[in-house]
Order: structure tokens, then sequence, then C-alpha cells
């Protein structure tokens, strides 16, 4: 016989604990508190959805302590620090669950073929669903967001480019009024255009994308130069050894190392703004007729278009406004996926 | 402000200067003439802010040569070779005092072009820094690009660039590849073909093969000695049997208790089997550093 025959064969073998619990035992336990939790509902103080879930997580934390104590302490501590982390993890998402849930069903009969190519010229608040639509909104928050991003994109990129690359004298001043200025509320940035631009001339699309773009600069300065930061300093010595100037080396290096950082900055920026209402009622204001029209009349937007049906009151009203709002928060989704697949492309 | 800094460093200069004119100077490739081929420094001092970290440096690195600079981590030789090429100058708080010479023209000197200074004189440095966002043939051209230099034929300029940093065979079939794509010795030849790019007469480099393995080193020095036939080359590293193998001269730095200054320079042979100081002897022995 050969050496390879007499060989035995080694099968690998994993004799330590594995660090994950499985998909029983997790069963188990959630099985288990679900059970506790439903018998403290009904027999204690602990009543209704909110008294359950209470319930739930004491009982998942005091089991998921016991189940770990069948090994050891160390074990019985892990679980429980598992268990809380989860347990904060779901808490967290139940909000953002039930907003998205609750936009989609209470929006949803709102919507039809029309609803997107009609606007609100003929039809009344509390007109029948099946008429009138939302299609001035739309064209009125893509234009009033496609110009305050004209305006705040490439004034945040060159803000932060200032204090991270040119290293000015003011930077040091120029990073505290760009972070003074992300706490200003909203409706002040309205007002402050309403000052300046609407009281001397009209309400305009022009006037809301000023205001917008107030707000949304100093949320693109920020995270641009945050995503600057991250450009290692051995890029930009390169670029200076080679003989490229300091303008050179932030536009042609700097910059398009962090292109994908700088356009999450921007969406994060557009994201900020796309459903402020505050700033468009003292600026843009609201019409129900369709218009591409940006300057010395009124502009529809989503947010006053949930606004205004909220108003009214009435239940088809309100469902017209949660359909707006259904649209506005699909926008913003699609948006985020845009950006994330241009951001994404070129890293290879 | 720029000026108040200059001032204040060239006054440093002349008080070191009137100690240390008596000391006697290590350095022995000097007594040439000032205009020659080549980079030539003249009692170069550098200074972080207060801290003056490099004293009285006087060196030549004749044309189409390899000079290497050896010496104890901290005693300012990346320091030194920062300021041949006016990269020191980045630093906040950095100064200098002395005169380097390019083929005779002072490159300090009032009114230079510092990124005409930066082309002839070009750099690699110890990690890799390919521009991330750039292909490997847009990373070796990036040097024209960015000085809005010209080129006929840039895609015989690639491959040459290529050639001669010896990675050609390896990336010709993938010139359109990200840069980062490359492993790390690939990716430091890619940064000399960079440099090459832009026909400097200079190339200096700050420990280019630190973190690269044997293979890669082999490779870059193969690299190295095949550049001197047409270029000066400067080298810092810290691996003696490395600048035995490249350097015709070699420059021994030593910073103890008193600012970085140049302990003794010499061919390589010279340095590593009968150097004149022993410290010297100490130190390219393995004895200390």
């Amino acid at each position: 016989m050969s050496s390879t025959e007499m060989q035995v064969q080694v099968e690998p073998q994993r004799p330590w604990i594995d660090r994950t619990s499985s998909l029983k035992d997790t069963v188990a336990l959630v099985g288990v508190s679900a059970i506790l939790a439903a018998v403290a509902n009904l027999v204690t103080g602990l009543a209704g959805l909110m008294g359950f879930y209470l319930a739930f997580v004491i009982f998942f934390v005091i089991t998921s302590v016991i189940d770990g104590y069948r090994h050891d302490k160390v074990k019985a501590v892990d679980k429980m620090a598992t268990a809380l982390v989860t347990l904060g993890f779901a808490t967290a998402f139940i909000p953002w669950a039930s907003i998205l849930l609750t936009v989609v069903r209470r929006g949803w009969p709102a919507i039809y073929g029309g609803y997107f190519t009609h606007d609100m010229s003929v039809t009344a608040a509390d007109d029948d669903l099946a008429m009138g639509g939302l299609s001035h909104a739309i064209v009125g928050t893509g234009l009033i967001l496609l110009v305050a991003c004209i305006i705040s994109i490439p004034l945040g990129i060159l803000t932060a480019a200032y204090i991270t690359e040119i290293r000015g004298r003011l930077a040091g001043f120029v990073r505290i009024m760009v972070q003074s200025m992300s706490g200003v509320p909203s409706v002040v940035a309205g007002l402050f255009i309403f000052a300046t631009i609407v009281s001397r001339w009209k309400f305009s699309g022009l006037a809301g994308a000023f205001a917008l773009a107030i707000l949304m600069l100093p949320t693109i300065a920020r995270t641009a130069e945050e995503v600057l930061k991250l450009v290692p300093e051995e890029v930009r010595s390169a670029s200076y050894a080679l003989g490229a100037s300091q303008t050179a080396t932030t536009f042609r290096i700097i910059l398009p190392a962090a292109r994908s950082g700088l356009i999450t900055a921007s969406v994060l920026g557009v994201a900020r703004v796309a459903g402020e209402t505050a700033p468009l009622i003292l600026t843009a204001y609201y019409s129900a007729i369709f218009s591409t029209k940006m300057t010395g009349q009124p502009i529809a937007s989503l947010p006053m278009y949930v606004y205004q049906n909220f108003t009214v009151g009435t239940d088809t009203a309100l469902t017209r406004a949660w359909g707006g709002a259904f649209v506005l928060l699909t926008l913003i989704l699609i948006l985020f996926v845009i950006a994330r697949i241009i951001g994404g492309r070129g890293k290879k | 402000m720029d000026m108040e800094k200059m001032d204040t460093s060239a006054k440093r200069a002349e008080d070191m200067n009137v100690e240390t004119r008596a000391s006697t100077q290590a350095s022995t490739l000097d007594e040439r003439m000032v205009k020659m081929s080549g980079l030539q420094t003249k009692s170069v001092h550098a200074w972080f802010g207060d801290h003056h970290v490099l004293q009285d440096v006087s060196l030549d690195f004749p044309a189409n040569t390899v000079t290497g600079l050896i010496g104890p981590s901290g005693c300012g030789k990346s320091t030194f070779l920062r300021m041949l090429n006016r990269m020191h100058e980045f630093i906040p708080g950095a100064a200098m005092a002395g005169e380097v010479f390019l083929d005779g023209d002072e490159i300090y000197a009032p009114k230079t072009d510092v990124a005409a200074i930066r082309l002839k004189i070009g750099m690699v440095f110890q990690k890799a820094n390919p521009f991330p966002s750039m292909s490997i043939q847009e990373n070796v051209l990036a040097g024209l690009k960015l000085a809005n230099l010209k080129v006929d034929d840039k895609n015989s300029l690639l491959e040459e660039c290529l050639t001669r940093a010896g990675l050609w065979k390896e990336v010709k079939d993938r010139l359109k590849r990200a840069g980062s794509s490359l492993s790390g010795g690939q990716q430091q030849r890619l940064c000399i073909a960079r440099a090459l790019a832009v026909k400097p007469k200079v190339l200096l480099m700050d420990e280019p093969c630190s973190a690269l393995d044997p293979g890669s080193t082999l490779k870059i020095e193969e690299t190295i000695v095949e550049l001197s036939k047409t270029m000066t080359v400067v080298i810092v590293t810290h691996n003696m049997q490395q600048a035995a193998r490249v350097s015709d001269y070699c420059a021994f730095f030593l910073a103890a208790d008193h600012p970085g200054r140049v302990i003794e320079a010499d061919k390589t042979d010279v340095i590593f089997t009968s150097p004149k100081d022993q410290r010297t002897a100490d130190y390219v022995q393995g004895r200390f550093g």
C-alpha cells in the first residue's frame, strides 16, 4: 500500500462554541417572550400594543440572560448585550416602518393614472379622487430643487474646498459660520427671502429656490468638508510634486477623487430641503395651476400641495394630502437611488 | 508674513554660521565649481517652527549618478530630500536657509517658478500614492495634464514611461483599469512612471521600497540603476544592502543631541568598506540606529 492510501481523511472540526446563536434558539426565545408578554398583557397593567411591546422587551432580555446562563456567566452577559442591541435596532425601526406604511396605506387611494398628468386648476380639493392630480406640484418641486441645487452645490463644494484645500486665512471663521448656518430654522430662511426678495417683487419659484439654497448650503458644505478630509495627504503631495498648482490639484485631483462622497453630500442637501414647507409658504407659495414659470408668480410644490389639502380637511382632501406625501417620499427615494448609481460608477 | 519668516530664518542661519563655520564640515564632495550639472546644496539648514532639524548640509549630486541618503530615523534625511524640490515649504511652520542649485541655477532664488522646479525634480514617496480616481494610463499622463504640457504622441510616451519603470509588460493589457487595482509594488512603479512622464532631470525617492516585498524591491532597484544612466537619482533608504546595491555615492546623516547633519559623504564603496568616521562604520555595520 502506498502512503497516500494509508492517509486518514481529515474532517474539519469546530470544537469551539459558535458565537452567533442558532436560528432555532432565537425563534424559541422570541416565541417564549411573546407568550409571556401576551400573558402579562392580559393580567397586568401592560395593556394595549405598547404594553405588549414593553413586556416583550423585558421578557426577551430576561429569557436571553437565562438562556445564556445554561453555558456560563460570560455567555449570559453576551446574550444580554445582543438582546439589548437587537431590541434597540427594532425599536428605532418601528417609527420608520410606521411612517412608511401609513403614508403608503393612506396615500395609495389617491393614486390613479391621471394623478401625475393633471393639476388642480379645474378640480377642488374635495372633488372625487378620480379627478385632478399633482403634476403641477411635481414640476414645481423639481424646478425649485433644481435651481436650489444649481446655486448651493457649487457654493457648498467650493466652501468645503476653501476650508480643506485652500486653507485660507478665514478657513476657521468660515467653518464656524457654516456650522452656525446649519442651525438656522427653516422658517427664518423663508422670512429672510420674504423680506429681501418677495416683499419687493412677488412670490415666485426663484424666491423659493433661494430660501431652500440657504438651507442646503451648510449641509452640503459640512458633508463635503468631511469627504475632502478623507482624501489622503499623499495624494496632494503627489500632485504638488508633479508641478501642479493648488488650483489644478484641487479641481483635477482632489475633487474627482472625492466625487462619490461629494454626490452623497449633494443628495443629503436635497433630502434636507425637499420636504421643507415653512420657507415655501413665505416664498414660492402655492398655485393650483401647472406652470413652469419661476418668476413673478407663485408656483406649486409637493409639500405645499400636501399642506393645502390638509388645511381643507375633508376626507378626499386628506387622502390627496397623503397621496402627495407618498409621491414626495417616492421621488426622494428615486433621487437617492440615482445618486447611488452615479456615485458608485467609476469605482472599479 | 512669509517675508517675516524668511527674515528670521536668514537671521538664524547667520547665527548658526557663526557657530559652525569653524567646526569641521564632514562633506567631502564640495570643492567643485558652482556651475555644474546635477544637483548641489550649499549650507542647507531646516527648521520646523523653532526646532532646528537640519544643520549645514552641503552635498553634490553629480548628473547621472545615484546617491543614497542613509542614517537613523529622525535625522532629517526626508526633510533634506523634500527641500531639494521645494516640497518642504508645504509644512506649516517650516523654514530653511542655504542654497540649492540645479544645473547651476539656484532653485530658491526669488521669482523662481516653483512648478517648473518640481517638473525638473520629480519625486517618489514612501507610500505608493496613485491618483485614486484615475486609470493606469491617466495616472502616468497626469503630470502633463496638471502642468498643461502638450505632447505629440501620448501612447508612445505612456509605453516609454511604463517600460522604464519596469511595469509595461504587466499592465499593457489593462491600461484602462484603476491605478489602485494594482498590487503595492506595481503601484509604486506606477508612481515612478508618473514621475518620469514629465521628463525630470532628477528623481527624488523617499524610502520607495520600505513597504514592499523583496521581489518588488528588486524590480524597483533594477529600475533605479536603469534610470541613473540618464538622470540623477537621490534615494533615502533605511536598507543598508539597498544603499550598497544601487547607489554610487552615500551620505550618512546623524542627529545625536544636535540638529541632523552629514557625518560623512563619499563613494558608496568607501562608506561601506573604509569609512573615516567611527559612527559611520558602526551604522553601516548595524551596530546602532
